[in-house]
């Protein structure tokens, strides 16, 4: 299948398209919050939250009998919301770290869901096939009402995050002036994580239990890869979060036995590692090269200081001297003495080097003032 | 009971005990969350050991996924070296993309491979005894049973010949590494015996569930003691008792044998979490309620010795000047003679000569001592607590 094809299929066919846009929707919503669950250091949370879905979704199925995704959905909410909060208990009320809370309630409450959900697989009632969706994710059965649902949830979320958009950065960056500003700083920060949690519970269905951490990371992460702006963050973790999801069902659509979940997080791994490779500001390539440039300037830098050692010793501080004597000079080569030139340092006669007077007066401040040029 | 029933509950407890060991250090270590990304990451190379080995119980097998364990860990650790993202983040990135891989590895070839993700997320103890271990014809037990027992037996022998430290690199890291102990020897021979054993669990609990076996039983033991040795000792008592508790409950509902342990695990620390003493929720609020009783009857002491006017010493005066509710003053008013701190005559409050003592020696302790407690102190001159 080419590209235009799929595209002409996208136009046309209703599931594709309908699981696309859902996909796309959720990615976005996902990476714009994960960005918040990133940068407040609580990656993990998210793990934690849609394993501790589970067993909400158990009960919430044992209650009613149905399999409505929208009640299934507000138990998972109510669950996820218990083990958040239980994890904040925990936290602060023991000696128990966070890493500890962490995989307590996750593994607690998943452990929990499984037994329910094993349960109810043996009860006397045709209703429960399906439930085991939740764990792994089937994007195709999103339907309409579905993407509906994640749109309403997006706009709550832009909305609230336009509404206090000022509280939400002074929280995520400097926790402690917020509240001495009088900000209720407690209500934010549960605004926020419930806000996660919700988009979360509505990725279960698409993603599940087990890979919903991935979509509110990886966008996140790699978007941080690009930016320090907390604006700009959010919109480029949006659009890689979108994207993974358009691509993912893309590649999962086109070829048989491939489910859209890992696939969408694969995509997402993607998009960061190449974030972490290429990113011009913070990209691991960049850096590597900005660390040989600085290395080379470094050893500039030490032919020069070491001429100026010499010329020091002369009342004439253009006194030509062999630039044999530079030889077993470390750090010194011919290359580097041809750039000394260029940049005017130095002047070369034959086999005579002479510094200039801006030679001079650069390798003099060398190591009295900061300079801010090369870096 | 049966064999087969005992043999499942003897599995359950050999499995609990050894990743309750390995589990205390990670808690220790705050890498509990490792455990986790181990749990998921392993799945890949399940799966292309698999393909190779065709034998779920092969040490092959065991040996290349618990490599994938440690490839996780190495991955994580890269990644938070580059200081691109933070350690959490790190982790998160890593372990569903890897686990993503096995998943589609999986499908890819869902037609010619006998292995499902929930099989190796969740695990099926009940089938366990029913794979027995065959050497010349003679039946030897079940399979896992083996493995388990194989992997416990090396985990108690390390326990035993490094114990010291172990324990010392895991409280004083720079102390070890002063002498002489590498704390990278350390940090990856636990990493392995985490990852091992995760894999050697997996198809009698479920690699998932393996997580809550390592961390729970140990969080439980955190809660109750502050001994090394006496927390691993808890911690594999309350493995044990949930391996055996949770065979039978799932054996009365008919449902999953690790869901059911994992739920005991759960009841079991909430338990604990609202009732350890000293460190329970319980325990933990009486304790910060009495501690802010008494530092209101500090700074009211500390008023009274301020103020040598009759004016400021009154007993009304407490709620206007103090600010606090009738129902603190009366209460903070009543401690303090209780304590023999004050006299009142004629609604006029006065220190006696022990409150004027320990307000001085409050005072001198608190502008000297910074961080310590004052709780000595406190012990010494309260003849009852807040």
């Amino acid at each position: 299948m080419t590209i235009s094809e799929y595209i002409e299929l996208l136009f046309n066919d209703y599931t594709l398209r309908t699981i696309s846009i859902g996909t796309a929707v959720l990615g976005a919503l996902c990476g714009m919050l994960g960005s918040f669950a990133v940068l407040r250091k609580q990656s993990l949370l998210g793990d934690a939250i849609s394993h501790a879905a589970l067993p909400g979704i158990a009960i919430a199925f044992l209650i009613t009998g149905t399999k409505n995704s929208n009640t299934l959905l507000i138990g998972a909410l109510i669950s996820g919301l218990i083990g958040t909060f239980w994890i904040r208990g925990i936290v602060k009320k023991t000696h128990l770290k966070s890493d500890t809370a962490l995989g307590l309630i996750l593994s607690l409450f998943f452990g929990f869901g499984m037994l329910l959900l094993t349960f109810i697989q043996k009860m006397p009632n045709a209703n429960q096939a399906g439930l085991d969706k939740y764990l792994f994710g089937q994007a195709a059965t999103l339907v309409e009402n579905d993407v509906w649902l994640m749109c309403i949830i997006t706009g709550i979320s832009l909305l609230t995050i336009a509404l206090f958009w000022k509280e939400f950065k002074l929280l995520l960056f400097d926790a402690d002036y917020t509240k001495s500003l009088g900000f209720n700083t407690s209500f934010l920060e549960v605004l926020i994580t419930s806000l996660i949690v919700i988009s979360i519970v509505i990725g279960l269905q698409t993603v599940g239990v087990v890979l919903m951490s991935a979509m509110l990371l990886a966008p996140a992460a790699a978007a941080r890869q690009w930016t320090n702006s907390l604006s700009l963050m959010l919109v480029l973790a949006a659009i890689f979060g979108g994207f993974s999801g358009v691509l993912g069902t893309a590649i999962s659509a086109s070829s048989n036995n491939l489910s859209t979940g890992p696939i969408i997080v694969l995509v997402a791994a993607t998009f960061v590692l190449f974030s972490f490779i290429f990113s011009p500001g913070r990209g691991l390539l960049f850096r590597q090269i900005r660390f040989w440039k600085n290395r080379k300037d470094l050893e500039l830098y030490k032919t020069l200081a070491f001429m100026h050692t010499i010329a020091e010793t002369h009342e004439n501080i253009s006194h030509p001297h062999a630039v044999k004597i530079l030889n077993n000079f470390q750090g010194y080569t011919k290359k580097s003495l041809q750039k000394l030139e260029h940049l005017e340092y130095v002047t070369i006669k034959g086999a005579m080097w002479s510094l200039t007077e801006k030679g001079y007066q650069k390798a003099k401040n060398l190591y009295n003032q900061q300079d801010t040029v090369n870096e | 009971m049966s064999s087969v029933q005992i043999e499942i509950q003897l599995i359950a407890s050999l499995v609990a005990i050894a990743c309750a060991i390995p589990g205390t250090f990670l808690v220790l270590r705050k890498m509990a969350m490792i455990s986790d990304a181990i749990s998921h990451s392993i799945l890949p190379g399940i799966v292309i050991g698999f393909f190779l080995t065709e034998d779920l119980n092969s040490p092959w097998l065991i040996l290349l996924a618990a490599l994938t364990g440690i490839l996780t860990v190495i991955l994580v650790e890269f990644i938070q070296k580059t200081g691109l993202v933070k350690e959490d983040t790190a982790i998160g990135l890593v372990f569903p993309a890897l686990f993503s891989i096995g998943v589609i590895l999986i499908a890819k070839n869902a037609n010619d491979v006998h292995l499902d993700v929930d099989a190796v997320l969740l695990g099926e103890l009940a089938f366990a005894p029913f794979d027995r271990f065959l050497f010349n014809g003679i039946d030897l037990g079940p399979k896992s049973l083996w493995i388990i027992g194989t992997i416990l037996a090396i985990t108690l022998t390390l326990l035993i010949t490094f114990f010291k430290e172990l324990k010392l690199s895991t409280f004083d890291k720079s102390l070890a590494t002063t002498l002489g102990f590498s704390p990278v020897v350390m940090h990856y021979g636990l990493m392995s015996i985490a990852s091992v054993t995760t894999v050697g669990a997996f198809d009698a609990v479920g690699a998932i569930l393996v997580v809550a076996l390592m961390i729970a039983p140990s969080a439980i033991a955190y809660l109750l003691t502050n001994n090394l040795k006496k927390m691993i000792l808890i911690a594999c008592y309350f493995g044990v008792f949930s391996a055996i508790t949770g065979y039978w409950l799932a054996h009365i509902l008919d449902a999953s044998i690790s869901g059911a342990m994992t739920t005991v695990l759960g009841v079991l620390f909430l338990l604990v979490y609202l009732f350890a003493p000293n460190k329970g929720l319980i325990a933990v609020l009486y304790r910060q309620k009495r501690q802010k009783t008494e530092v209101y009857l500090l700074t009211f002491l500390l008023h009274l010795q301020n103020h040598k006017e009759e004016s400021e010493r009154h007993v009304q005066h407490l709620n206007e000047h103090i600010n606090w509710r009738t129902v603190e003053s009366k209460s903070i008013l009543s401690l303090a003679k209780e304590n023999n701190m004050i006299k009142i005559e004629n609604d006029i409050i006065s220190l006696t000569r022990k409150g004027k003592e320990f307000t001085t020696e409050a005072i001198n302790y608190i502008t000297t001592n910074k961080s310590t407690a004052i709780e000595d102190m406190k012990d010494r001159f309260f003849l009852f607590r807040g």
